[in-house]
């Protein structure tokens, strides 16, 4: 056995110690583990963060504002519990002594290894620009690398109160860093060393098409600009240039390039060059105990910067210390990459420019639409590419570069799909070992092994074998690739059709049983159906369900509305609220504008907005103030926050509007007073518009009626513009004001009554059909017409006004922002 | 150990919901669920969400801003990796809610 790890492990556990906690070390320990490693091993972790293990490549939609930085952790600090494996985090390590075989760090701990595992990682590089630290040798204030949870919360707390952010380095990360430096309302320019951006990846004319994407976007970008010094005393002001120009900034980040870091394994005597040298073990030439993994470890003259390369060393480090397979060797990483910039699909792999007078080089250029494809082609196989804009091909041409493999002679089809075949027959023809999640290395083979497993759902599959958790970009491509191998058997969770999670019956069941037993409040459904059990995010749906199907007699419960309708009024990110009264149709009186003008000052109102649904919004209220704003304001709700009827908009029509076919206005105004305060599965925001010129944007409403002159409109239904665009299906016309009122009513009630829970009247009417709305609401094929104009009778009776409630509060502090407890 | 203080009334928290209180020099939320009262700290940790004016279920509580969902009684996630702190509460015979100083 010599110094191998023993394997009699049930004994003696063996002690691995490993100096690092980023996606290296952790993956290594994971692979670790998932090779029994748990029986073997007594773990000890050191991290410099104060944290879990983190993806580091979702930085930057942490700083663009995607992704909360509590959303990126990969192991989370229960896991290192879990596994029994002892972390030292906010600890960095100090020394190796080898002779002894023992770790130290700073804080003091000393951690004794049988097995040693370096994956230091890399830190930013910072250029010696002149007056970029501070006197402690510290980065100035205001500058930033971009690297670490606490670069990324550095910058976004300093780019809150910057005006003009600059970015040095035009490589992937110092793009991201830009763009997300625009998001937070930055000023933001990109000083690039060389002459295009990206220099890694693209040549010269890709770097060009992205540059000018770039500056569509607002980032302004400086090529061929080297950076001499930082200028300013204290906080940053500006910096100066080697041509002798200046650029005014506040704050700066600084992302070119990445060093190893590499000081413990060089002061414990191992063989360092540009990172630590390993053999094709990922072993470390000095000392048979002493392995690495990751952008610190040099193998074969390279250094590598992605995480592809790393997953393959974390696998063959585990199957060497756990001897799972001794003939594991790592033989370097073949450089393809594919990514997204600000938006922009990339992919990259090899040469970005011939190099060999044999090089074959086929391009296509489509600079107006940003699309960009270049193949470098030598002896019939591929050594370099670049796609951009469209990266349909992208699969295709990375597994025929990273196996070297022979490429057809029809060269036009490496850039474009010329019939293509169906997606089906390309699944069917893909081979096992094809990489499906090149983040986390999992093949079409290894989503087979899982799904004959058992794991039956695209989730099951994605969780057990992480694919598609890297940067997210193919899980699409998993979900096919599960449901492939799952050959129809696909598992759907059958609660996707239950009406609430909680309890498993369909709509028409659960409405049949609540009527059957007569369940008039939520709290007695839970009870009754749920085992009493009650799920909160389950009330509003239920409470929904129950006033649609009561309306008058329905047990309100305070407890089962969304805050919004406890306190009628739209809760927002600083939990205050917003108010905005009742405007049918837009229309408002000077008397109107000067009280609400008043009340907005009388509260010291933020923000007063007129909102798209043609009102006018007071935001940023606090809970205490609402009903004192109801009050003195004395207009009614404008419903604008819950599930329920919203507003009704609408153009001036024939009341001034040379074009007008119909009164708009007026019938804006009676929608308005008919159905204010019905609620419904999801919001109804309706329109009125005068004349087919849609000025009021009716035909892309949940209801829109639209004149179309002789007294005759037109009922548009299942629009929207918002999230999801749609224009509304032509439901029927109808002669008058009073069919249109009918009509509407019909068609919102039956909505109501079938729908699910916030299933928006977009994905309603396509689901159930308009020609089936049209037969049941316009032509009555059900017979039940009478019934549904009955039911929006009684909800329309039901129906009050909840800013009263300022003077009776329902709840015991319903409007209250803080109680304050005796003596506190 | 100090005595426990009194931080609020049955009364004043309805049934299934929340308040937001302040005691013994902080920011606390109660909740009233129809299995007890339960005491968290104020913030979801996501993104400083008022739990207070949160949906509850049986012993859970569900951020009003993006739905991130917690355990009352041990702090947990649901649904999320974040956990949140959590105090223990009694209830006296005549229902003033009682919070253990030791905790505090």
């Amino acid at each position: 056995m010599g110094d191998r790890p023993v394997e009699n492990a049930a004994m003696t556990r063996q002690r691995l110690v490993v100096i690092g906690n980023g996606m290296a070390g952790a993956r290594a320990v994971e692979e670790v583990l998932a090779r029994g490693g748990a029986d073997m091993f007594e773990i000890t972790m050191f991290g410099d963060e104060p944290y879990g293990n983190y993806n580091r490549i979702m930085l930057s939609n942490v700083l663009s504002g995607v992704q909360d930085s509590s959303e990126i952790y990969i192991n989370p600090l229960d896991w290192y519990a879990d596994n029994a494996i002892t972390l030292h985090t906010g600890s960095p390590v100090t020394g190796i002594d080898r002779a002894a075989r023992v770790v130290m760090s700073a804080a003091g701990v000393k951690a004794h290894y049988d097995v040693l595992l370096i994956a230091t990682g890399s830190r930013a590089f910072i250029p010696p620009i002149d007056n970029i630290r501070d006197a402690t040798g510290e980065l100035r204030e205001g500058v930033f690398g971009f690297r670490s949870i606490d670069d990324c919360n550095g910058i976004m707390q300093t780019a809150r109160r910057s005006k003009v952010a600059a970015v040095i380095g035009g490589g992937l990360l110092g793009l991201e860093a830009a763009r997300g430096l625009l998001n937070h309302g930055c000023e933001v320019h990109v000083v690039h060393q060389s002459k295009h951006l990206m220099n890694a990846q693209l040549d010269t004319h890709g770097g060009a098409i992205l540059c000018r994407q770039m500056e569509a976007m607002g980032i302004t970008i400086h090529l061929g600009k080297s950076t001499e010094a930082v200028l300013g005393d204290g906080r940053i002001a500006g910096l100066r240039f080697k041509d002798g120009g200046t650029l005014a900034c506040d704050m700066l980040v600084v992302s070119a390039g990445i060093r190893p870091n590499i000081e413990v394994a060089q002061r414990a005597g191992l063989t360092v060059e540009r990172a630590i040298v390993v053999d094709n073990h990922m072993r470390c030439l000095d000392d048979r105990r002493i392995f690495v993994v990751g952008e610190c470890a040099q193998h074969r003259g390279m250094v590598y910067g992605l995480v592809a390369p790393l997953w393959d060393q974390a696998k063959v480090f585990a199957d060497h210390v756990t001897d799972r397979n001794l003939d594991a060797a790592y033989h370097g990483s073949k450089l393809a990459t594919k990514l997204k910039v600000m938006g922009v699909e990339l992919a990259s792999m090899g040469i970005t420019e011939p190099a060999d007078a044999r090089d074959e080089v086929i391009q296509f250029s489509e600079p107006g639409r940003g699309t960009y494809k270049k193949l470098i082609v030598r002896d019939g196989r591929l050594v370099g590419g670049i796609l951009m804009g469209d990266i349909s091909k992208a699969a295709y041409l990375m597994q025929a570069f990273d196996r070297d493999s022979a490429l057809p002679d029809e060269r036009l089809g490496l850039l474009f799909d010329l019939g293509t075949p169906s997606q089906k027959v390309t699944l069917d023809e893909m081979p096992g070992d094809q990489q499906v999640c090149n983040c986390n290395g999992v093949t079409k083979e290894a989503i087979g092994a899982c799904v004959k497993s058992g794991r039956n759902t695209t989730k099951a599959v994605m969780d057990a074998t992480r694919a598609g958790m890297g940067c997210g970009s193919c899980k699409s491509l998993v979900g096919e690739v599960v449901a492939w191998f799952a050959g129809g058997v696909l598992e759907e969770d059958p609660s996707i059709h239950y009406y609430v999670p909680c309890i498993p019956m369909t709509k028409p069941d659960l409405v049949a049983a609540v009527r059957e037993q007569g369940l008039r409040s939520v709290s007695s459904v839970f009870a009754a159906l749920a085992g009493g059990i009650e799920d909160a995010a389950s009330k509003p749906a239920l409470a929904s369900l129950l006033v649609t199907l009561w309306a008058g007699e329905y047990q309100d419960e305070r407890d089962a509305r969304f805050i919004n309708d406890r306190v009628h009024a739209n809760i927002q990110k600083d939990g205050t609220f917003s108010v905005i009264p009742e405007m049918p149709g837009g229309i408002t009186t000077p008397d109107d504008l000067i009280r609400i003008a008043t009340v907005a000052k009388k509260y010291n109102v933020p923000l007063v907005k007129l909102t798209g649904g043609q009102r006018i919004d007071l935001v940023g209220v606090s809970k205490e103030d609402l009903p004192k704003m109801w009050a003195d304001l004395g207009m009614p709700s404008g419903h604008a926050y819950g599930k329920s009827y919203r507003t009704c908009k609408s153009c001036i029509g024939t009341e001034f509007c040379r074009f007008g076919l119909g009164d708009s206005m007026g019938l804006a105004t009676k929608i308005e007073k008919r159905f204010r305060g019905v609620d419904s599965p999801a919001k109804l925001k309706l329109a009125t518009a005068g004349c087919p010129r849609n000025c009021s944007e009716a035909m892309v409403k949940d209801i829109g009626a639209v004149a179309v002159g002789n007294d005759k409109w037109e009922i548009y239904v299942g629009g929207a513009a918002g999230a999801h665009i749609r224009k509304g299906d032509v439901l029927c016309t109808v002669d008058g004001e009073d069919a249109v009122m009918q009509i509407t009513a019909r068609f919102m009630q039956y909505y109501r009554e079938n729908a699910k829970w916030k299933e928006r009247t977009y994905t309603f009417v396509e689901r159930v059909g308009i020609e089936r709305l049209r037969a049941v609401v316009v032509d009555d094929s059900d017979g039940i017409v009478e019934a549904l104009d009955a039911a929006m009778q009684r909800s329309v009776d039901a129906a009050y006004d909840p800013w009263r409630e300022a003077v009776h509060p329902r709840t015991a502090n319903q409007f209250s922002d803080l109680l304050v407890a005796d003596g506190a | 150990m100090p005595a426990p203080i009194r931080i609020a009334h049955l009364s004043d928290i309805p049934e299934g919901e929340g308040r937001l209180v302040e005691a013994a020099g902080m920011h606390i939320a109660v909740f009233r669920t129809r299995a007890g009262v339960f005491a968290t700290q104020p913030d979801c940790p996501h993104r400083q969400g008022p739990l207070a004016d949160g949906l509850t279920g049986t012993h859970t509580v569900m951020c009003p801003l993006h739905d991130r969902t917690y355990d009352l009684r041990t702090g947990a996630g649901v649904n999320t990796e974040c956990s949140i702190t959590t105090y223990p509460l009694t209830v006296d015979q005549d229902g003033a809610i009682l919070l253990e100083m030791a905790t505090a």
